[in-house]
């Protein structure tokens, strides 16, 4: 530990900080604009001078390494003057044009200007006018405000991995742009836009939308991919203005993908706000009372009752449902999985990523199964990103197309894990060699057919090297994990979706092929096509306008807060079900969410222990022998900006698919 | 890691210099492909020094010094005479006389001023007759003796030497 002198006081910091982290450490604020945590140190904005003695000049304390019995100082005369330097030449060529900047009210220097700046201007002559760059359609530019802190150009490289925008010119006409103005093509460019200090760079579906301290902000979860991202929801009214990110370390520190970030216009667009049922072929408008009527009618005597879940469906939501099979039409025909898919529910263990996120950073060896990490969980691939430039080797058995960092290869087929197993190939050793090695399963390599061969194939694999913890599953959608948990995985899939009285929850990615005798219940938040077959349509909250909870792929449990209010005659999902219920005369056990969330804890004890990373036993753990089995991987297309319902409602979303698509990949 | 993104400056001189001393996009996007990285990186390095020329340049590239030393000793003059001579705005091409300009910083010759620099030699000391004369010429393919216009040797003073005599 080094110790220095803070201001008279004394802190001890790690050998290798910099003075601001000990003046940090100190507890003494240090203005900056260039400086940022997580990226690399650029020390160009010069805002963070302090004085050290024995310096003649004032230091830049965020490149500056800590030297032991280092002296210094952040409240003299000098600091002050310099601070008040720098700020000017920063606002020389900014325009004042902060009443109608979208950043203003959470602004960097408009709040440093005012606690550090001189407070008068003293230059007179014109400012630099640069050209507004096009960067996408989730990017809006304003290239006058930009104070060039290369935040966004080293975001780009070193977060998103893929250097995409850049520095051009030099001295005075320096300027940030893309090249030649091309759309911005990572799936976590809307980073740039909380790191910029400035308002150059600001979100173009928010812009005009609001002022910071007009919304009312809520902390919640993200249910647009399995990884459960923290995000903070801000709503003005009932809409749902913009989601951004909350540090977590262990998930996604502080970024979220594009998809977290902007499909929240999709809430307002397309929502059902009234009850529907169908007579004669066509949707009416109905009351509450007839709609739940119109079901109890068609409901009797029916052989099969079947229901599905959605994929953005909450925990109490589902096992509200679960219930409600099960006491009002006696049935256990619930599922939540809308493709061709199979997981083992013997053990936790064996549909959760064990790994942990948080520890993705420390492996040294991955190996993806079927999996696309960089569409099916932006926030994980990150993290794989993150493991390779540390030294991680990845391989991958099926091509999962660009991923913004090297990898290998080694097959196309299942049949090669059966090599690894037997030390056929040459891989075995690397895997056998690596300290904290990782296997990795998507969704495409569980496929009903190769599913149990796969899992079990893998968890030899690693048995054998004695490093079990490495089975993870990477899951695509936000209620998998909490739905398996729940043991909503019916023996057959096939039946319910062919059975007489099909509920379906919210669920809208797979097609129902509608039965003539079969009587479909679509209720959820937005008109999509399985809405549009059904025989009731009953309106439903969203996950941002109701209280809830989720699993994240990691087994993590975690509550999202209402930020919002349903529209129309929405109710929330549980109230629906009493009121079914009420009508045949059942008690569910409840009557509002917390004795809901309550009644699911005592049965479920696991999902009441929120925010923390379940410990996985997996030293008893069953391993059935294997079977080698060929069977080409073929790695499941996936439309990124269209997974889900209220994706596909948002206006944000097709453009950026309409976009994108006209892009060519840029190949590493 | 591989370093070959190093190779990006002599690659794109290379480019320059295979292209009529000057870089087309088309080079950028083949630099970067070769280069494994991408475009903008290239991009920004192009143009971030401005001896990479991005745009057309004159079989005559006239780099005109205004420096403070140059600008003392009359480089307005100069730029006057380029604007009248070769083309009203620097850095268009002027088909007649196959060449163009451009201001440039210090070039390093102030002793000399004013100065500039025609393609990789420098012309000293001079006046904007001098420098109507040399640009004149292009048309017919004459260039001087690059150096010194004033007849002087080197850099020694415009008068007799004043010093070191003795051994002289």
């Amino acid at each position: 530990m080094i110790k220095v002198t803070v201001d008279n006081t004394e802190v001890e910091v790690e050998p290798g900080s910099t003075v601001l982290q000990a003046c940090e450490a100190a507890g003494k604020e240090i203005p900056r604009f260039c400086y940022h945590e997580r990226l690399s140190i650029a020390g160009n904005c010069r805002m963070c001078l302090v004085e050290i003695e024995k310096s003649a000049k004032p230091v830049a304390s965020c490149a500056m390494p800590v030297v032991n019995g280092q002296i210094i100082k952040t409240n003299t005369e000098m600091v002050k003057k310099a601070r008040e330097g720098v700020m000017e030449f920063l606002l020389i060529n900014h325009p004042l044009d902060c009443p109608i900047c979208d950043q203003g009210g959470e602004c960097d220097l408009q709040d440093q200007a005012f606690n550090y700046g001189g407070g008068r201007s003293r230059y007179g002559l014109n400012k630099r006018s640069v050209k507004q760059k096009y960067m996408g359609p989730l990017i809006k530019t304003h290239m006058n405000r930009c104070i060039h802190c290369t935040r966004c150009v080293r975001f780009s490289e070193e977060i998103a991995g893929i250097a995409e925008i850049g520095t051009i010119n030099r001295g005075e006409n320096m300027e940030i742009t893309t090249f030649l103005e091309k759309t911005v093509e990572s799936e976590m460019s809307g980073n740039v836009i909380d790191l910029c200090p400035v308002g150059a760079l600001t979100s173009k579906p928010y812009s005009y939308e609001a002022r910071p301290w007009e919304l009312n902000k809520v902390e919640t979860i993200d249910v647009m991919d399995a990884v459960g991202s923290n995000i903070r929801m801000d709503s003005k009214g009932w809409e749902v203005k913009r989601v951004l990110p909350r540090i977590n370390d262990e998930i996604n520190e502080e970024w979220i993908s594009d998809k977290t970030r902007y499909a929240c216009d999709g809430l307002l667009n397309n929502r059902i706000d009234t009850p529907y049922v169908k007579k004669n072929g066509k949707h009416h408008a109905a009351s509450w009372k007839e709609a739940i009527q119109f079901i109890n009618q068609n409901s009797k005597n029916k052989k099969e009752y079947g229901g599905l879940i959605g994929q953005l469906v909450d925990l109490e939501t589902s096992y509200a449902f679960k219930e409600l099979f099960d006491k009002i039409y006696n049935s256990q025909l619930v599922d939540f999985r809308q493709k061709d898919i199979l997981f083992d529910t013997t053990d936790d263990f064996n549909f959760k990523f064990n790994t942990s996120i948080n520890k993705i950073d420390d492996c040294d060896f991955i190996l993806l199964i079927g999996a696309n990490p960089r569409l099916e969980a932006t926030i994980v691939n990150y993290r794989i990103r993150k493991a390779v430039n540390r030294g991680c080797k990845v391989f991958s058995i099926g091509d999962p197309g660009n991923q913004n960092y090297n990898y290998k290869i080694i097959g196309k087929n299942v049949s090669i894990l059966d090599d690894l197993i037997t030390e056929k190939i040459s891989e075995f050793k690397l895997l056998s060699n690596a300290k904290n090695p990782a296997i990795i399963i998507g969704e495409s390599a569980l496929k009903s057919s190769i599913s149990k061969n796969v899992i079990s194939s893998v968890k030899i694999l690693l048995k054998k090297i004695n490093k079990l913890n490495g089975f993870n599953i990477l899951h695509q959608s936000a209620s998998n994990v909490g739905s398996l948990i729940l043991g909503l995985q019916s023996s057959n899939l096939k039946k319910v979706y062919n059975s007489d009285l099909l509920f379906l929850l919210n669920s809208d990615e797979v097609l129902i092929d509608k039965k003539e005798n079969q009587f479909v219940i679509y209720q959820g938040t937005h008109g999509g096509e399985n809405a549009l077959l059904a025989d009731v349509i009953l309106p439903s909250a969203s996950h941002s306008e109701k209280n809830g909870s989720f699993v994240n792929l990691e087994g993590r449990v975690q509550r999202t807060y209402k930020a919002s209010f349903p529209p129309g005659q929405a109710k929330e999902d549980w109230e629906i079900f009493l009121s079914i219920a009420k009508l045949n005369n059942v008690d569910l056990g409840y009557s509002n969410f917390d004795q809901l969330r309550k009644k699911m804890i005592a049965e479920y004890p696991l999902l009441g222990d929120y925010d923390k990373m379940p410990k996985s036993n997996c030293s008893d753990l069953k391993i059935n022998d294997h079977i080698r089995k060929d069977f080409e991987l073929d790695i499941n297309e996936i439309d990124y900006y269209q997974t889900n319902i209220i994706a596909r409602s948002s206006k944000t979303m097709h453009d950026c698919k309409n976009i994108k698509k006209k892009i060519k990949r840029v190949e590493f | 890691m591989s370093k070959k993104k190093s190779a990006v400056m002599p690659l794109l001189y290379l480019a320059q210099k295979q292209n009529n001393n000057w870089i087309p996009l088309a080079a950028i996007k083949l630099i970067a492909d070769t280069l494994n990285t991408t475009y903008i990186k290239v991009y920004e390095i192009a143009t971030f020094y401005s001896m990479y020329n991005l745009a057309p340049v004159g079989k005559y590239f006239v780099q005109v010094c205004t420096t403070t030393p140059c600008m003392i000793r009359g480089s307005g003059k100069i730029v006057d005479t380029c604007k009248k001579i070769i083309s009203k705005k620097q850095g268009e091409l002027n088909q007649d006389l196959n060449s163009s300009w451009i201001e440039v910083e210090c070039l390093g010759a102030c002793v000399n001023a004013p100065m500039v620099q025609i393609n990789n030699d420098y012309f000293e000391d001079l006046t904007d007759k001098k420098a109507e004369e040399i640009f004149k010429g292009f048309k017919e393919g004459r260039l001087p003796r690059f150096g010194s216009q004033s007849g002087r040797k080197g850099s020694e003073p415009t008068s007799n030497r004043t010093t070191l005599l003795k051994n002289a």
